[in-house]
């Protein structure tokens, strides 16, 4: 059943305000004020959206709460009305996306306690709030699109919100494009469905009505759509080909990182194949592209995490790997085990950056693994916290990310993916490798710290470690909302969420206790491997390095896939717009063509005023040809 | 019996003679001359034909004609004697300011 | 008029036309038109227009041609020694009036002028009488704008022609002085 809940916009009521408090009047109220407002907006946020969320657990399975706002476009037949909708996908996305939203505001105020910009961030950051919630909140595709293009921008913003650095400029503005890039095949992707669906006569795009008339699409209409919207989610979310922006974008603030680019907006694109399941069902083949980029994404993206020595960027690729994940889930079949993985992720992934982000608070701007070690006894809390998220994004048994992984693994293989299976089973044991490599560089080991930065040397204040354990609380047991059938409770997220994404239809039968068990093996050679290179025996990198040494320069390089870019598509498209249209076209052809009609006049001008010579008789004479010319004319008219 | 042919074929080549003296020569005065030139072959186009056909028309434009014709003579006078007395010629080459 | 003089008359005006156009002296020009017009205004009388062949001779070669003459002499123009313009102008010119005249004569081939005329005139025609009637009842009104025109043009001829009086004369040097100072 639908209630009408109209609280529902003050969920984006509060972070608005806060956009316009922090703009405005931040600066003048000074950093205390805005210390309060720009994280008590969105606790306020948070607030609604548990109440919505209670309430709708409360109604029938099925039901959905929702809030109309006003028309907003109108062309003819087309019309879009704006509202807001919170069913179980969507309130499952708003909690998650407010409540880790709000904890990393907090964050955010002991980590730019030291920076003057801070009412600038912080009314960014509700912005970027605000756009997430819209995103999340859309009841229809074009309303998505606006919180689609606000979440970039936004982005784009807090990327380069250290603009005096030319380079951190320049990541935000790379991160803009090639998410530009992605949106314009998300707008195709609109364009192709609503034409696909005005043929009969259908012109809306409300969710609700696209899943009435899904019927109405036709396999190769919906085969075109989901490619072209999952070509935006490539970009949004961080999947071959237009992942490259997200490991430059480690530039920004940490907790930007953490709320961003792990938790929030890079999740994004796997919310908008969960929501358009039914679109997706229709066009098999769009799903088998999206489960195959996402498996081929977690394998790429780990191999490179594997010899990073920047620690967020290690959490950069390893965020483009998880995604991989998600959208190898839904793109099987298995959406709620996608947004699982999503819940799970912001959890530890939003947990691990902002450890990160206290270990380089603590040791005043260092990120190189390689200038750290035996950080343990030092940052206690800092450490307790990344080993429990590190724990949950190798998928140990008992916390969050072993239930999310283990459900897609799951998904991928009954659903008739055996490669892509295998593929993401050893990635499981890359992720760990990874992650064990980064836990034990950090904290672990000899200290490698340089001697400047060791007596300044101490864990983080309060107000960064009260979300730590928050979310490392979460990492821990967010996870047991999904238990094997037959345990507890069971599957009840898949049951929860079951009437918006539909059931899941195996086509392969296996035992999940066995995948499983394949699964967690591999993690645990990852884990091993990563104890003895970096702790047994620290001189196994260097020898392996040494050894492979064309294969360890390449994932070093990032398989040097930036610099194919510059080569196939922006030195090329510089050329064409350089050479072709600017000097050739523009001011060849086009100045060329008003400065000569130009010259043409003047020189014919030039020409014709010599026959003015003062001369009479010169006159007399041209009078003279036209009188020839008028007595012909009755000369032929009498002869004829 | 004087054909009328032969009458506008005569005021034809009179009037094609000024045309040329007008084109020719350089003097203005000369130039003037032709003028008058044809303007009197004209004057005898229209008396052969309003002879011809019998109505006092024709020889009452050539009425007009002469009286214009002498208006146009003095006006044109005055105007070379006020241009000699500043130029001190009367060469059409030498008198082409209003040019360019 | 008998064949024999329209013949003579017509050769007479056609060679002294031409003797006006290439007369070097231009006192021997203006006669050549004076002997034009005469015979023209013979041909005038022949074709019994006889009061405008009167006024022919008495108007247009007694005062203007006069009055050319006047301007001749006063200006004390010499023989003309300069060459007559370039050959190219010559050539064209040349050319062009021999296009005109072959397209003018084309009417005048026989066979063209189709004109219905009486083989006699009227009673009085070319009399004063028959000259005043049309002249005061059908263009009365071009005869009102003709006198018009003539005391325009007297007035006009004396303005353009007359020398500066002593004052302008002055005031033009005055002009002309500080002109030359603000330089």
């Amino acid at each position: 059943m639908n209630l009408e809940f109209a609280a529902l916009a003050l969920i984006l009521v509060f972070p608005a305000a806060g956009v316009l408090f922090n703009l405005f009047l931040g600066p003048r109220l000074g950093r205390g004020a805005v210390n309060l407002v720009g994280p008590g907006v969105m606790f306020l946020c948070f607030a609604v959206a548990t109440w919505a969320f209670v309430t709708l657990m409360r109604l029938p399975a099925g039901s959905a709460l929702f809030c109309p706002l006003w028309r907003w476009l109108e062309a003819g037949s087309f019309h879009v009305e704006l509202g807001l909708k919170v069913d179980a996908l969507s309130g499952v996305m708003v909690m998650v996306v407010s409540g880790v939203g709000a904890f990393i505001h907090l964050y955010s105020v002991g980590y730019m306690a030291h920076d003057d910009d801070y009412a600038r961030y912080f009314s960014y950051l509700n912005l970027f709030a605000l756009s997430m919630l819209i995103l999340v909140l859309a009841d229809n595709l074009v309303m998505m699109f606006v919180g689609w293009e606000g979440v970039g921008l936004c982005s784009y913003l807090l990327i380069g919100f250290w603009y005096a650095n030319p380079q951190f400029a320049y990541n935000g503005r790379k991160a803009f494009i090639v998410n530009r890039i992605g949106d314009a095949g998300f707008l195709l992707g609109i364009f192709t469905l609503l034409s696909a669906l005005a043929h009969h006569g259908v012109w809306s795009l409300n969710f609700a009505d696209l899943q009435k008339h899904a019927g109405l699409i036709g396999s190769g209409a919906a085969t075109a759509t989901g490619l072209l919207l999952f070509m935006g989610a490539t970009g949004k979310s961080a999947q071959i080909p237009l992942y490259v922006w997200l490991p430059d974008a480690m530039v920004g603030p940490t907790p930007v990182s953490a709320l961003i680019h792990a938790a929030t907006m890079v999740t994004a694109g796997v919310y908008m194949v969960a929501r358009l399941n039914f679109l997706y069902m229709l066009a098999p083949d769009a799903m088998a592209v999206v489960a195959t980029i996402g498996a081929l994404t977690a394998f790429f993206a780990g191999t490179i995490a594997i010899v990073q020595p920047d620690i967020k960027r290690v959490l950069a690729y390893s965020t483009v790997s998880q995604l991989g994940y998600m959208f190898l889930g839904v793109g099987s079949g298995a959406f709620s085990a996608g947004i699982f993985h999503l819940m799970t992720h912001a959890f530890f992934k939003g947990l691990l950056f902002l450890c990160a982000g206290s270990v380089i608070h603590a040791l005043e701007g260092e990120q190189d693994m390689n200038k750290m070690g035996a950080l343990r006894t030092r940052l206690p809390v800092t450490f307790w916290s990344m080993l429990i998220a590190t724990l949950a994004i190798c998928a140990v048994p008992g916390f969050s990310g072993y239930f999310s992984k283990d459900s897609i693994l799951e998904g991928a293989y009954e659903s008739g993916h055996f490669w892509l299976w295998l593929l993401g089973a050893i990635t499981a044991g890359i992720t760990c490798f990874y992650m064990f490599r980064l836990l034990f560089m950090t904290f672990f080991g000899e200290s490698r710290v340089e001697p400047g930065k060791l007596h300044h040397l101490h864990e983080s204040p309060a107000i960064m470690t009260i979300p730590l354990v928050v979310l490392a609380f979460f990492a821990t047991i967010g996870g047991w909302v999904e238990l094997p059938v037959g345990l507890l409770w069971g599957d009840a997220f898949t049951r929860f969420l079951a009437p918006v994404v539909g059931d899941f239809k195996p086509a392969v039968v296996a035992s999940p206790a066995m995948l499983s068990a394949l699964a967690t093996g591999l993690s645990g050679i990852g884990i091993l491997l990563a104890y003895v290179c970096y702790l047994r025996l620290p001189g196994v990198p260097q020898l392996v390095a040494a050894r492979f040494k064309g294969l360890y320069q390449l994932l070093l390089e990032k398989y040097r896939i930036d610099e194919l870019y510059d080569l196939l598509v922006t030195r090329p498209l510089f050329f064409i717009s350089d050479q072709i249209l600017n000097k050739g076209i523009d001011q060849l052809v086009i100045d060329g063509t008003a400065n000569r009609a130009g010259l043409a006049v003047e020189s014919s001008g030039e020409a014709v005023r010599r026959v003015e010579d003062g001369n009479v008789q010169h006159y007399a004479f041209v009078y003279l040809l036209g009188v020839i010319g008028i007595v012909a004319y009755y000369v032929y008219l009498v002869m004829h | 019996m004087v054909q009328l042919s032969w009458l506008m074929a005569l005021s034809a080549a009179i009037f094609a003679i000024g045309v040329a003296g007008f084109l020719i020569r350089r003097n203005i005065l000369v130039m003037f001359m032709s003028i008058e030139l044809m303007l009197n072959a004209v004057n005898l186009a229209f008396i052969s034909l309003g002879s011809r056909l019998g109505t006092m028309d024709g020889q009452t434009i050539v009425f007009f004609v002469m009286t214009v014709a002498a208006a146009e003579a003095a006006v044109g006078l005055a105007i070379i004697i006020s241009i000699f007395r500043n130029r001190e010629t009367v060469h059409a080459d030498d008198l082409t300011l209003l040019r360019w | 008029m008998p064949l024999v003089l329209f013949w003579f008359l017509a050769t007479l005006s056609v060679v002294s036309a031409l003797g006006v156009v290439v007369q070097r002296n231009p006192v021997h020009s203006l006669l050549a038109l004076v002997l034009t017009l005469v015979s023209l205004a013979a041909l005038f009388i022949g074709q019994g227009a006889v009061v405008v062949g009167f006024l022919q001779v008495i108007v247009y070669a007694g005062a203007i041609m006069v009055l050319f003459l006047f301007v001749i002499w006063l200006l004390n123009l010499p023989v003309e020694t300069r060459s007559t313009g370039r050959l190219v102008v010559k050539f064209l010119g040349t050319i062009a009036v021999a296009a005109l005249l072959a397209e003018i004569e084309t009417f005048s081939m026989p066979g063209q002028l189709q004109l219905k005329f009486s083989a006699t005139h009227p009673a009085g025609y070319g009399s004063i009488e028959a000259l005043s009637q049309t002249l005061f009842s059908q263009y009365l009104i071009a005869f009102e704008v003709t006198s018009v025109l003539l005391l325009v043009a007297v007035v006009g001829a004396v303005a353009l022609a007359r020398r500066s009086t002593m004052v302008e004369v002055q005031e033009r040097a005055e002009q002309l002085a500080s002109r030359e100072k603000a330089a």
